[in-house]
């Protein structure tokens, strides 16, 4: 009887993976049918992005099954297909448990800036949120490549919502990016992978493992990191800041979180399941892109002190950051891969802090400029204590999340004997403490310039930002459970 | 009756022809034209599916034998260009009555769909053929129809395009006669199998080399080879929207078979691409058309004209991947034929939406068009996505299959030649993208949405556009995003035609 109830679960599991992916297009089709009542369309919204949530959730306890659901043959050889591994269930829950919050963030920063098109803004969210689904559970290399570039192109309307020459010019800058490096660059990569080993399929212990000679393993890692354009290593972080046009909840969910983590969740993938990290810790076919991640985390540190517009220093700072977890990926060392795998988890929760809050700003004093919120931690104390907290996680201080992510990564930069990236990663952080640290200390503590906001923005805004806040303090706590199941691929003693 | 079908499938359209004149009916001229592309649809099918196990048909005009007589081969390697070329008559044909109505002066509109048979008759004979005085026959016969089609364009122009179309096709036509008379003179036969037969003996006859020459420099003008395009954006911008959706989706791709079938399989590899390097050419002359075409189309004010060009380029595509000389080069090549004749039919059909509903297709004029016509402007985004190449998407297919031809060959410069091609492609779509999308809406679009919505007394969205033309275009669309997201179908009848081609030829 067990043995009976054990295969159907097992397929209902199976089932559960592009019942993921189908629930954010499915919302997004009742937030289309629903579009004449704007509190039936955002409520239907917020259930399908609490349903999504739920779905992915409930995937932990057998996510050590090896679940996996074929989609269809695309191509006679060629099949698309979903697979359950634990760093792509972390993704995939990073993004559907953000989800339903950023929605209630929107419908706050939505209505509060009346803003215009918002059934459409809904709906390619929702799209965004399925194509982010869909790269984190996908089973082999083209699968994952369609993920990537239907999220490209599902996001841009929604960073050129705004319209306007700004949005255009934006959105041209976004699209040209991501969708050159990803055709130029990453699909020859995939290709040249098919045609070494006859798969795409992602195995552990790496695909092309002992397929080909260290040249060519060079020059493929070096295809595939530049390729996936989503991560921001320079020179293709520019799509970043430009896509600072969008309305705050997409600068939030998307490009601090669904978007970028997409890029380097790629990475880590690529890393881990297409090369292995024995093959890349081989040869130093990883070593001079591990100095590109370097130059990018330092560069984009100095970059984010220098501006003065809040959203494109935290965007600078987003691009910092991915960069540590690209590093993570460099160093091959598994401790280094678990540190960045934590790190994508804790950078999520904190940046996505930040951007609410600088949203919160908005919407209740419509500043945007750093030099302008001397004095406001009186009028907002909860947004400027959510700040707070997540500019602690970002730093990598006790007591929140952020902590662990960089203690593992220093751990990993000293497993694989690479002291000089010792030194970058706690550079990297005191820029992080320059940059971020004076925003809320001089709201809190500096004399108002003029008359600031009169108190905190909508409740629909404040209770998410409250809520990912404490969320990095909890991942504190918490840290060990979350990242335990993908350690345990990783064969750590 | 089987047996005739190689026949019958050119045989119906040719007889139409007469008729559509004869009657002077507009009506019973469509229905004819339509009749005319759904049999020979049909034929299409019955034979496609009596030669998918690798069977050669062989049927004999007049019972006489070959290789006194004309011989029809049907097999692996024509079957997809059968299926191809009559699959987009009956949806052109679905397409045109509204947009003939709308474009045409009423009285020529018999004389037009008898051409249009004409056309498709010649297209079909061409590729049915294995005869080559034959073909050069059939070739002449689609030709000359399509002249008369292109001047029937609205504007004066029209008559300019296909005036330059008709000179530059008429060298090409002489070219390709001279070469297959040389052919001739050194082996004493036409018939494609027995000159292939003959020609291995010969090798090294320079009046042979001439003779080859002469062919590939023809077919070359007939496929706008780059730098032999010159013809093509004039006629396909100038000509009526729905014979622009069949030309552009058929004439270059049928000329791009018998170049195929002459090389591979009349000719001999070895001849053709070995001794007279044309692969080397090829290649050099793809890489051209690529860079050139979607150069060129990122710069037009027209987008009929910004179509056109950037056909010149995914030709370019489709010669890189036969030059290769390999399987999967050739495979490649087949798969993009298709794919390219779905999108880019798909876009003129779109395009003809545009000119029918606006009175123009320049950029200026599209300006906001994407809020007025939201249907249309999203068939334009997703088979433009196709020619950028975007996963899900025919192109990618087509993108992903020629990627790994040229990776194989090791020819890395070509891949980064198409790679960049491909992003021009997008910035050419994507310009059109913007136009629609953001722009403030310009006069006529304003206009258009002001008559819409009193003469409807509907919301201005409401497009009122005939719904067989929209249909038809969501068909297309609709195909080639199909083929992008289960491309079994076309990746197995290029297969099968490159295996066709490589074993013949021997």
């Amino acid at each position: 009887m067990s043995g009976l109830s054990f295969q159907w679960t097992a397929s209902e599991n199976a089932l559960a993976l592009p019942v993921a992916v189908l629930l954010p297009l499915l919302g997004g089709c009742a937030v289309l049918l629903l579009r004449r009542n704007a509190n039936v369309r955002d409520a239907a919204s917020l259930v399908s992005g609490v349903a999504t949530a739920a779905v992915v959730l409930a995937l932990w306890p057998v996510v050590d099954d090896g679940v996996s659901f074929e989609l269809w043959t695309w191509l006679p050889g060629l099949s698309l297909g979903f697979s359950l591994e634990p760093l792509g269930l972390l993704f995939a829950t990073i993004a559907a448990v953000l989800w339903p919050v950023t929605t209630l963030y929107a419908i706050g920063y939505m209505r509060g800036t009346r803003a215009a098109h918002q059934t459409r803004f809904y709906f390619y969210f929702a799209l965004a949120i399925g194509a982010a689904l869909w790269i984190a559970l996908s089973g082999n290399l083209i699968t994952l490549f369609i993920g990537y570039e239907v999220l490209t192109l599902a996001t841009w309307p929604l960073v050129t919502h705004q319209g306007g020459v700004a949005g255009r010019l934006g959105g041209r800058t976004y699209l040209v990016v991501l969708l050159a490096t990803s055709i130029g660059l990453l699909l020859p990569a995939i290709v040249w992978t098919w045609i070494l080993t006859g798969s795409t399929e992602f195995r552990a212990g790496g695909l092309l493992a002992g397929e080909a000679g260290p040249t060519v393993m060079t020059v493929l890692f070096a295809l595939y990191l530049f390729g996936i354009g989503k991560a921001a290593l320079m020179p293709f972080h520019r799509w970043l800041p430009a896509a600072m046009v969008a309305p705050t909840p997409v600068s939030a969910l998307l490009h601090a979180v669904a978007v970028v983590k997409a890029g380097v969740f790629a990475i880590l993938k690529v890393s881990l399941y297409v090369f292995g990290l024995d093959t890349l810790s081989a040869d130093d076919i990883a070593t001079p892109m591990m100095w590109v991640a370097a130059v990018t985390l330092l560069a984009a540190a100095v970059v984010a002190i220098r501006s003065d517009d809040l959203k494109r220093r935290l965007a600078y700072s987003t691009v910092s950051q991915l960069a540590y977890i690209v590093l993570a990926a460099t160093l091959a060392s598994p401790i280094a891969a678990e540190g960045g795998a934590l790190h994508m988890v804790a950078h999520a929760a904190g940046k996505i802090t930040l951007f609410f809050c600088a949203g919160a700003i908005y919407v209740a004093s419509g500043k945007t400029r750093v030099s302008e919120l001397d004095g406001m931690g009186r009028h907002m104390p909860w947004t400027f204590g959510a700040f707070m907290v997540a500019t602690l996680s970002i730093v990598g201080l006790p007591p929140v999340v952020g902590m662990w992510s960089k203690l593992l990564l220093l751990q990993g930069t000293l497993d694989a004997d690479q002291l000089l990236m010792t030194a970058v990663l706690l550079v990297g952080s005191v820029l992080a403490l320059a940059y971020l640290m004076p925003i809320p200390v001089r709201a809190f503590f500096c004399p108002a310039r003029a008359q600031a906001a009169s108190g905190e923005a909508p409740r629909t805004m404040v209770l998410p930002l409250t809520m990912t806040a404490l969320a990095c303090v909890a991942l504190f706590i918490g840290a060990e459970a979350v990242i335990e199941p993908f350690a345990r691929t990783l064969e750590l003693p | 009756m089987t047996a005739q079908l190689p026949a019958l499938q050119v045989i119906i359209p040719l007889l139409c022809a007469p008729f559509c004149v004869l009657l002077r009916s507009r009506t019973i001229a469509w229905l004819l034209f339509l009749a005319a592309a759904a049999g020979s649809l049909a034929c299409a099918v019955v034979l496609a599916e009596q030669v998918s196990d690798g069977e050669v048909l062989s049927y004999s005009m007049g019972g006489w034998r070959a290789p006194y007589g004309i011989e029809y081969v049907i097999s692996g390697f024509n079957t997809p260009v059968l299926l191809l070329v009559s699959t987009i008559a009956v949806i052109v044909a679905v397409y045109s009555r509204r947009s003939l109505a709308a474009e045409v002066d009423s009285k020529r509109i018999p004389l037009l769909y008898a051409c249009f048979c004409l056309n498709l008759a010649g297209l079909l004979g061409i590729v049915a053929t294995g005869d080559a005085f034959n073909a050069f026959v059939f070739l002449e016969i689609a030709s000359l129809s399509s002249y008369a089609l292109i001047a029937m364009g609205r504007r004066r122009r029209a008559l300019l395009a296909a005036f330059q179309y008709l000179v530059v096709g008429s060298i090409g036509a002489i070219f390709i006669l001279i070469g297959i008379g040389l052919a001739y003179g050194v082996t004493g036969t036409l018939n494609m199998a027995d000159l292939a037969q003959r020609l291995p003996e010969i090798y090294g006859n320079r009046a042979l080399s001439a003779s080859v020459i002469f062919v590939f420099v023809g077919l070359a003008i007939k496929m706008a080879v780059f730098p032999l395009h010159s013809w093509l954006p004039d006629a396909y911008a100038e000509a009526p929207s729905a014979v622009s959706t069949f030309l552009a989706a058929t004439s270059t791709k049928v000329a791009i078979y018998i170049f195929l079938r002459f090389a591979f399989t009349v000719f001999g590899a070895t001849l053709v691409f070995g001794t007279l390097t044309l692969d080397r050419i090829g290649l050099l002359l793809a890489c051209l058309a690529m860079v050139i075409g979607s150069g060129a189309a990122c710069f037009q004010s027209d987008l009929k004209y910004l179509l056109a060009w950037s056909s010149v380029a995914q030709i370019g595509y489709i010669v890189a991947g036969f030059s290769l000389v390999t399987a999967s080069g050739l495979e490649a090549a087949y798969l993009h034929v298709i794919n390219h004749a779905v999108i880019k039919a798909a876009l003129f059909g779109a395009a003809g939406l545009l000119l029918l509903r606006l009175g123009s297709v320049r950029l200026t004029d599209l300006a906001g068009f994407g809020r007025t016509m939201p249907w249309t402007f999203a068939a334009i985004v997703l088979a433009g996505l196709g020619l950028v190449g975007i996963p899900l998407t025919a192109g990618f297919v087509s993108k992903w299959a020629l990627a790994m031809a040229l990776i194989e060959d090791g020819q890395g410069l070509v891949l980064a030649v198409m790679l960049v091609s491909s992003l021009l492609a997008l910035v050419y779509v994507g310009r059109v993208v913007e136009i629609g999308w953001f722009r403030e809406p310009s006069p006529v679009i304003a206009a258009s949405a002001v008559t819409a919505t009193s003469a409807t007394s509907r919301s201005s969205t409401a497009e009122r556009l005939p719904r067989s033309m929209t249909v038809a275009t969501w068909t297309l669309v609709l195909l080639s995003l199909y083929f992008g997201i289960d491309a079994t179908l076309p990746a197995t009848l290029a297969e099968s035609a490159a295996t066709a081609l490589l074993g013949s030829g021997g």
